[in-house]
């Protein structure tokens, strides 16, 4: 019986390691100088240069193909992240909130309007949306970068159905009570969505976080480069001469924000994946 | 929902919807109807004057025999990861639904690989198969098996499916778990003491039950496949090496923004549309069926 039970954790225990190893080798990838790397000879084992690349990478950037520091491309991740969860979550609890507790003509036209947005996404339509993005003169700039990406067929759907279930009796209540449509939507509506808010908002920073087509498509100014983006120029075609010591660290960089997210905000981030797909 | 739990009113809801649908229409219907003309439009080699050619683009590209490969390799391409990253992930997760202590702690150090980027999976894969820097790399390498993913298209292809699978086995581990715990367990009780083997038990009992699970994963999947891997193409190795791992997103990228080729570039994104309503079609007639289920 014993010896039955062992198994699935060696199993778990190996898949674990695989799963980790990538990860592992990139730390320690991180804490040896260029010239080990470029040898070919990794130790599996910690360096001792892991301050001298962090400082470099996240100061003054790394490899002959670009010098844009980590720290800039960093804030710029993060504000597209939570811009883009932000926005999307802001103009679905509207969309939602209009669409469930208003009766006016075209309600489902515009339903369907935002549903069948989940059928274009970028990859199929890159050369007319970049031409509408160089005619509202959207190329380069933040605001390209986040409001093209904050329509959301996902989250209105998620929020439509959690209004659904908000009990008819409270809209009577506020009625009754003289409250307008916006105040219930503060005092009521609002705090009972908070727990769908806060798993939607996980799962929408790592979406907007991990973009990868959008920003190589707009963004060529190095000031706005984002981590991911930045992080895959500095490979440029995979020289064994590159500073992958500086690189690592940057790939680093580029993973910790989301993955600790992920790590520190399980319950909301398990919540968030499977509501989304409901 | 009764009358008296609607709020009256007309422009409200109008001003309430205005953003979403700004965004929608500018930004997703107008380009969509463009990339539609478009697909219909051919433009003279200076771009100066463009003729409505009818479906001319269309018969081009589906009958280009190199679009028709990257077709063929988008195909094998997604249902190799699609097959690595459920197999793995069922395989797990069957593990981590045996009423084992520190289940929990297995599930935490499993999940996290959905957070990191196609792009950046890319580059940790790259780290460990460069065939002079990686540590696999030069261990295949000093094996005799001469590895180089840059000069080899089959080992590149292999390289860029392992990288898009690693990272989806996370969010099938998730389902799955969760699929398994939903199985009552009266129902295991009760094969087992119908003397039915465990194999026996998981393949006649369990895994029809997980069907609906595995079947919406698996749409998940391709989709996943087909669209997200475009990050993990480009930094590894930008569809070569020659276009042994062109897939049909970054054929359509490198013709519309590389070769600047229109026409030809909108007709491939028309088809891709067509692709993703059936995809999303399958899903949502099934995700109704799982509701009731």
């Amino acid at each position: 019986m014993r010896a039955r039970n062992i198994w699935p954790h060696v199993w778990l225990v190996l898949g674990v390691l695989i799963f980790s190893f990538p990860i592992y080798i990139t730390l320690i990838g991180s804490t040896h100088d260029a010239s080990t790397i470029g040898r070919g000879d990794v130790p599996l084992l910690p360096g001792p240069h892991a301050l001298e690349n962090y400082a470099q990478a996240w100061g003054s950037g790394g490899g002959r193909y670009m010098g844009t520091p980590a720290v800039q491309m960093l804030a710029n991740s993060l504000a597209m992240a939570l811009l883009i969860a932000a926005g999307k979550i802001v103009i679905s609890l509207l969309s939602a909130f209009a669409v469930v507790f208003f009766r006016f003509p075209g309600r489902m036209i515009c339903f369907w309007a935002i549903f069948i947005t989940l059928m274009l996404p970028v990859e199929v339509r890159i050369i007319p949306t970049f031409e509408v993005m160089v005619n509202l003169s959207l190329v380069n700039t933040m605001a390209g970068l986040v409001i093209p990406l904050i329509a959301s067929a996902t989250a209105t759907l998620l929020f439509r159905q959690f209004f659904m279930t908000i009990p008819p009796e409270f809209v009577e209540a506020a009625k009754i009570d003289g409250a307008g449509p916006m105040r219930f939507f503060k005092d009521v509506v609002l705090p009972l969505s908070i727990t769908n808010i806060a798993a939607l908002f996980v799962i929408l920073f790592i979406y907007g976080w991990n973009q990868y087509l959008w920003p190589l498509l707009i963004i060529n100014d190095r000031g706005l480069e984002t981590i991911i983006v930045g992080l895959t120029k500095m490979i440029g075609g995979g020289d064994s001469q590159n500073e992958w010591n500086v690189i690592m660290a940057t790939a680093v960089m580029a993973l910790l924000p989301p993955v600790g997210v992920v790590l520190l905000m399980q319950r909301w981030f398990i919540k968030g994946l499977v509501e989304t797909e409901k | 929902m009764s009358q008296s739990a609607i709020f009256k009113g007309v422009v409200v809801p109008y001003l309430l919807l205005a953003p979403q649908l700004l965004v929608t229409a500018v930004f997703f219907f107008w380009p969509a109807a463009q990339a539609i003309w478009q697909s219909l439009l051919r433009e003279d080699a200076f771009g100066l004057n463009s003729d409505f050619v009818w479906f001319e683009n269309f018969v081009e590209v589906l009958t280009d025999p190199t679009w028709l490969d990257a077709a063929l390799r988008t195909a094998l391409f997604s249902v190799s990861v699609a097959t690595l990253a459920l197999g793995s992930a069922l395989f797990l997760a069957v593990q981590a639904d045996r009423n084992i202590r520190g289940a929990t702690t297995y599930k935490t150090l499993l999940i996290w690989p959905y957070a990191v980027a196609p792009a950046v999976a890319a580059v940790l894969w790259l780290f460990m198969f460069h065939p002079n820097i990686g540590v696999f790399g030069r261990a295949l390498n000093a094996l005799g098996i001469t590895w180089d993913y840059r000069l080899n298209g089959a080992q590149a292809m292999t390289l860029v499916i392992f990288a898009s699978a690693w990272k989806q086995v996370s969010y099938n581990f998730i389902f799955f778990l969760a699929g398994l715990q939903a199985i009552p367990k009266s129902v295991l009780e009760a094969a087992a003491i119908d003397g039915a083997s465990p194999r026996y038990r998981f393949w006649t009992v369990v895994f029809p039950l997980l069907s609906p699970t595995a079947f919406f994963l698996l749409v998940v999947n391709l989709t996943y496949a087909f669209f997200e891997t475009f990050g993990v193409i480009h930094s590894l190795t930008q569809g070569g090496p020659g276009k042994s791992t062109e897939t049909l997103i970054y054929r359509a990228y490198s013709d519309g923004v590389m070769n600047l080729n229109l026409g030809t570039s909108a007709a491939q994104s028309v088809i891709l549309m067509l692709l993703v309503i059936a995809l999303t079609f399958v899903q949502f007639r099934f995700v109704e069926r799982r509701v009731h289920y």
